[in-house]
């Protein structure tokens, strides 16, 4: 296939991504400071024309670029899901932003570019392009951190995250370079070949730094140390981003790489992913308890939940990469809409950010306070959320694999997170009222209403979900 | 209408009513709207009561096999939506639909704050227990199961008493951590057998090995909802605690889940485990019946007394199941009908004179028998069917499940015989200190005697707790054949897990 078809074909909603970006850049520069709003309501355009795109597309799997990119069912289904995050949280930084006299046209762009970054990273195939995804993302979202340039707690989480993502960036080229050195190909598919039968213990050495590289990104504890801080001093919309788009493309990201590349050495990757899997859920579970800042406490719980997701990681099986397509799924609709929440919280102009000030909401703002409560339920896992279906379909499959044991750890630190999630429900409905919010816009509601109302009514017609999620696994094999 | 039963329609029509209760409740707090809320919840669950009528008037009892069966596609792979009821689950969805519409008339006065949000609070808790009896699809059970907690947390939590932050955290965290390991071990399940139908997993035989395991998860679940001593200590403060229609329902109902789950998943699919822990649960069960008797015997508070109560009864229930005698599997089946029946109606009694002097303290009774009459009757009849005695429905279960005893251990039946005796001592005890004696408290001088509604409460109970104690048999029918029939396949298989093992 010839360049232009090909681009059209299999990587469109990348081109309407660049496009769109360059297009805006000059919008930007033209109408200056004012345009923040219009912008943003194109960038809200591009990336539903992006997904729009996606859905429309051509199905099959291509191989691109000299195998440096991979179109296939998987990478379409999390592209949707993180263009959709990305556009959910377009849709909460508006008002956000305004407020905050920060409504500069830079930041829809550079939402745009780190979801670039995302796209090309979900469908990286080959050790290059998985580090220019990455990198285009990260430094989109190290801006994106500190874009409240004279706050000093978002500037003190810009400058973390920038330095311990070098780090990272650092340790992942590292692990690259050994595993190039030692299979002498840097394409997925290429190293499964090379090692095939026997892999030296160079390659070994590159897996864990790889691995430790990705796991930095989607907070894997214990590369999570920068989540909480990042998490609580940036802005409330980039929190919601770093938490759900970026994330989903790491994950997705990690799938790809450990089961094209590392096939033949599944026992050496499973047990670091188990490993990054207890420890991760079992620190989201007891770190989150005595958390006063709702954005700290989403930090935590957000840990335990990439911990879950490594669980079915673990498992490494079809069913596994089912259940971590439907995970992110879920993920990615329960974050937003709890941050939808967290951008609602505002008395007299003023953002407040403490579990506390939600007291009595159960009793000032009803349907706030029962989608949040329906979303603190499905964060915990209780059915028939979707956020029970989403640690079925992860459990199961690790069941299949015979780490029951590994499953039984995961349903106790969920049993332990559920103590912090009633809190806030607690706070709601049984304690006396705090000061009343402000009225929130009607995006940052809507997106609260849609992602509730997605998981509470998901269990009614499960499979247009559930299919896409097999079909999307199962390209991956 | 796409193709639902009546299973389905009784299970979501209080759902429907929850939705149309939300529409009337826009209007507002006034009085008319409050009145509306009410009997539009009231009606609704009448209506559920009804349907459920009908679905026993096209049950079959004299069958053990699964009926008004529905099936749907629902998750793929494995998943299915799977409903129908027989013998061990039919009785249950009828006491659900009975008891609902007196809880919720009980609430028509005691409950004056965020009317609407209990009202839809109590139907969709009502959706969800209905469902956890009909439902024949393990995921779609624990779906229900777990649901159900939603609605309680918040019963508990929004219209209980004082401590009712501690309680329902410790309600909710408790039951949550005993349910998640019994998921882990339906997903086990769903590995050996390939799906989650009931039917199925019901004909299908586990390793003796991953049997002990799957039992012990399943186990600390019910055991939990049951509750069984130890992990009882929830009950008696989420009971305290909870509204009165919240106690009503979490004792007639929500605690016979734990039964129900023994006698649908822990007896007929895991019979060598079921064997070899029958000890163990003999024993936690007479732990139960006599330690908590004794407890019960020294509360102040009448709430935590007859919770107390319920664990001893409860203790009879776990007993009956694991003799797997005939006469212990109905007598254990009879005590959960029987108990749903006297203990919603001995929680409703105290709400009555909770509602008039805002106190559960024993203390602060005494000698009501001179101003409420009628009352005393009420609570004596409760009372007594509450100890067992013969006449009333509470004989028929416990000297069935005592029966069962004996035939499979002579010493675990003499031991809980004395709990019949000590059940007399505090219930007769507690009767005593509240009905009976000098009324020289000041502010009982002019308590009213009970109102037309409560007496509407009252009557049906109260007849059906004296004609199941005459005359059992309808009880006993609706599940004798599903009884006969899991004591026979049970034998089978263990028979058979011998004759493999002598091999």
């Amino acid at each position: 296939m010839s360049f232009f078809p090909l681009l059209a074909h299999h990587f469109l909603p990348e081109v309407i991504l660049t496009i769109g970006v360059l297009a805006l850049i000059l919008v930007g520069a033209w109408r200056g400071d004012k345009a923040f709003a219009l912008v943003n309501e194109l960038a809200v355009g591009v990336l539903g024309l992006a997904i729009l795109s996606i859905a429309l597309s051509t199905k099959g799997e291509t191989s691109a670029f000299d195998g440096a990119y991979m179109d296939d069912a998987f990478s379409r289904f999390l592209k949707i899901v993180a263009l959709a995050s990305s556009l959910g949280t377009l849709l909460l930084s508006t008002d956000f932003f305004r407020r905050a006299k920060l409504d500069r046209f830079e930041f829809p762009i550079l939402v745009l570019l780190a979801t670039l970054g995302m796209l090309l990273l979900i469908s990286a195939d080959n050790l290059i392009a998985l580090y220019l995804g990455l990198e285009l993302m990260s430094l989109a979202l190290y801006v994106m951190a500190a874009f409240a340039r004279d706050d000093g707690r978002a500037s003190e989480a810009g400058l973390k995250y920038f330095v311990l993502g070098a780090l990272s960036s650092g340790m992942l080229l590292y692990g690259a370079s050994l595993l190039y050195g030692f299979a002498g190909t840097v394409s997925f598919s290429g190293i499964a070949t090379a090692i095939a039968g026997l892999a030296p213990l160079g390659v070994i050495f590159g897996l864990v730094f790889v691995l430790a590289g990705l796991a930095f990104k989607m907070s894997a504890a214990p590369f999570h140390m920068w989540t909480p801080d990042v998490y609580e001093g940036s802005p409330t919309p980039v929190t919601a981003f770093f938490a759900s788009a970026a994330k989903i493309a790491a994950v997705a990201v990690t799938a790809r790489i450990l089961v094209t590349a590392f096939p033949g050495i599944s026992g050496s990757w499973r047990q670091i992913i188990v490993a990054l899997a207890i420890i991760s859920t079992v620190l989201g579970a007891f770190a989150a308890i005595g958390q006063q800042n709702i954005k700290r406490l989403m930090a935590y719980s957000s840990i335990g939940h990439m911990g879950f997701v490594l669980i079915g990681l673990a498992a490494g099986t079809e069913d596994g990469m089912k259940g971590v397509a439907i995970y992110l799924v879920m993920y990615a609709a329960m974050t937003l809409g709890v941050f939808a929440a967290i951008l609602n919280m505002r008395v007299n102009g003023k953002p407040v950010e403490n579990v506390s000030d939600l007291a009595g909401l159960a009793r000032t703002d009803g349907a706030m306070a029962f989608f949040l409560a329906m979303l603190m339920f499905s964060l915990t896992g209780i059915p028939p959320l979707g956020g029970f279906f989403a640690k079925y379909f992860v459990l199961l499959p690790a069941v299949q694999t015979g780490l029951a044991w590994l499953a039984v750890i995961g349903v106790l630190a969920s049993a332990v997170s559920a103590y912090y999630y009633l809190r806030v429900i607690k706070v709601m409905y049984f304690d006396e009222p705090a000061p009343a919010f402000d009225p929130a816009p009607l995006a940052q509601r809507g997106v609260l209403a849609v992602s509730t109302i997605f998981l509470l009514g998901f269990w009614l017609y499960p499979a247009p979900l559930m299919d896409a999620a097999s079909a999307a696994a199962k390209s991956l094999f | 209408m796409l193709g639902f039963g009546l299973l389905s329609g009784v299970t979501f029509l209080p759902l429907v009513g929850a939705a149309f209760v939300l529409l009337v409740s826009r209007g507002g707090e006034d009085e008319a709207s409050l009145r509306n809320i009410r009997w539009a919840t009231l009606i609704t669950t009448i209506a559920t009561f009804a349907l459920s009528l009908v679905a026993w008037q096209r049950f079959d009892a004299s069958s053990a096999d699964f009926q008004l069966l529905e099936e749907h596609a629902w998750f793929g792979s494995g998943l299915v939506y799977k409903m129908g009821v027989d013998g061990f689950s039919m009785p249950f969805v009828l006491l659900t639909t009975f008891l609902m519409p007196f809880a919720i008339y009980a609430s028509f006065e005691s409950v004056t704050k965020r009317v609407a949000s209990y009202m839809v609070a109590f139907l969709v808790l009502e959706t969800l227990m209905i469902g956890v009896f009909c439902a024949l699809d393990l995921v779609l059970f624990y779906l229900f199961f777990e649901g159900g907690l939603i609605p309680m947390f918040l019963i508990i939590g929004i219209w209980g008493g004082k401590r009712r932050v501690y309680a329902s955290f410790k309600f909710f965290l408790y039951t949550l951590a005993g349910s998640l390991l019994m998921l882990v071990a339906i997903l086990a399940m769903y590995q050996q057998a390939g799906t989650t139908d009931i039917t199925v997993l019901l004909r299908t035989q586990f390793s003796s090995h991953l049997q002990t395991w799957l039992w012990l998860a399943f186990f600390a679940s019910f055991a939990v909802k049951m509750p069984m001593w130890p992990v009882h200590t929830w009950l008696p403060d989420a009971h305290v605690e909870a509204p009165t229609a919240g106690s009503v329902i979490l004792a007639a109902i929500l605690l016979k889940m734990g039964g129900y789950g023994f006698i649908r998943f822990s007896l007929p699919m895991f019979p060598d485990a079921s064997a070899q822990f029958a000890p163990l649960i003999y024993a936690l069960s007479i732990v139960a019946i006599i330690y908590t008797s004794l407890v019960a015997l020294v509360q102040e508070d009448i709430k935590k007394l007859i919770a107390y109560s319920s664990v001893a009864h409860m203790g009879f229930v776990t007993m009956g199941l694991f003799t797997l005698t005939p006469q212990g599997v109905q007598g254990a089946m009879f005590v959960m009908i029987s108990h749903g029946l006297v203990s919603g109606a001995l929680f409703l009694c105290v709400g009555v004179i909770y509602d008039r002097m805002h106190t559960r303290e024993i203390a602060a009774y005494g000698g009501l028998v001179q101003r409420m009459p009628l009352y005393a009757l009420v609570f004596m009849v409760f009372t007594l069917a509450n100890v067992g005695l013969p006449g009333t429905s509470g004989f028929i279960g416990e000297f069935l499940a005592l029966v069962g005893a004996f035939k499979a251990n002579d010493w675990v039946a003499l031991l809980a015989t004395t709990g019949v005796i000590l059940s007399a001592a505090y219930a007769l005890y507690l009767y005593r200190r509240v009905i009976f004696g000098v009324l020289e408290k000041p502010s009982l001088k002019d308590i009213a005697d009970l109102s037309p509604r409560e007496i509407a409460i009252f009557t049906p109970l109260l007849l059906l707790t004296i004609y199941y104690g005459v005359h059992p048999q309808p009880v006993i029918d609706a599940s004798a054949s599903a009884v006969s029939h899991l004591i026979s396949t049970h034998s089978a298989l263990i028979d058979a897990a011998k004759l493999a093992s002598a091999h």
